[in-house]
């Protein structure tokens, strides 16, 4: 029952990082909520398999580690003026 | 027994959490921002997946949580890193009442 206020609270806490996404002055502010984002995304898979009891949602969790950081890495080497491969 | 001690771990990550975006919509630069919120919502995460590793024990879940932490900690703070130093280089002024920047002289 706990569990799922928890769940809740971390949905709205995922909206609040659509706001700073949309309303963001610049664009590494929409990038650090999007990062924000994702971080928080692998605690909704957490707690979701507190909730349902299911075994791949942890795998989710972890590929979106992966993707999150890919995609992070390579804003920042857009923002500081660089190719892909230098 | 176990349960009570991963609900207290997953209730401690979540205020966590909450603390990291509060200072995500509240605070006036990116950089503040960054290091307000990279900080404890890692660290939020990570103790919420230490509560399902408490709580599965080690099983298969349990394991897998367990070899999530130390990935979504690095991952994390290295791309944070990266994205701060980025933002720095691409001309993003800092807030006009801060004090210090010490990054500017370790450049030359």
């Amino acid at each position: 029952m706990i569990i799922n206020l928890l769940l809740y609270v971390l949905i709205g806490l995922s909206f609040c990082c659509f706001f700073r996404v949309v309303f963001g002055p610049s664009i590494a502010d929409r990038m650090v909520a999007i990062d924000i984002f994702g971080i928080l995304v692998v605690g909704i898979c957490g707690l979701m398999v507190l909730i349902t009891g299911r075994l791949f949602l942890i795998d989710i969790a972890i590929a979106w580690i992966l993707l999150s950081f890919i995609g992070t890495i390579t804003l920042a080497k857009y923002l500081t003026g660089k190719k892909l491969d230098e | 027994m176990s349960d009570t001690i991963s609900l207290i771990f997953i209730i401690i990550g979540v205020v966590f959490d909450l603390f990291g975006c509060i200072g995500l919509i509240r605070l006036p630069d990116v950089y503040n921002r960054l290091q307000s919120a990279t900080k404890s919502v890692t660290l939020g995460t990570c103790s919420i997946l230490f509560g399902i590793f408490i709580k599965y024990g080690f099983s298969a879940i349990g394991m897998k949580a367990l070899i999530a932490i130390p990935l979504l900690f690095f991952a994390s703070t290295v791309a944070a890193h990266a994205l701060i130093r980025g933002s720095y280089k691409s001309g993003i002024k800092l807030w006009d009442k801060s004090v210090i920047d010490d990054y500017k002289d370790v450049q030359k």
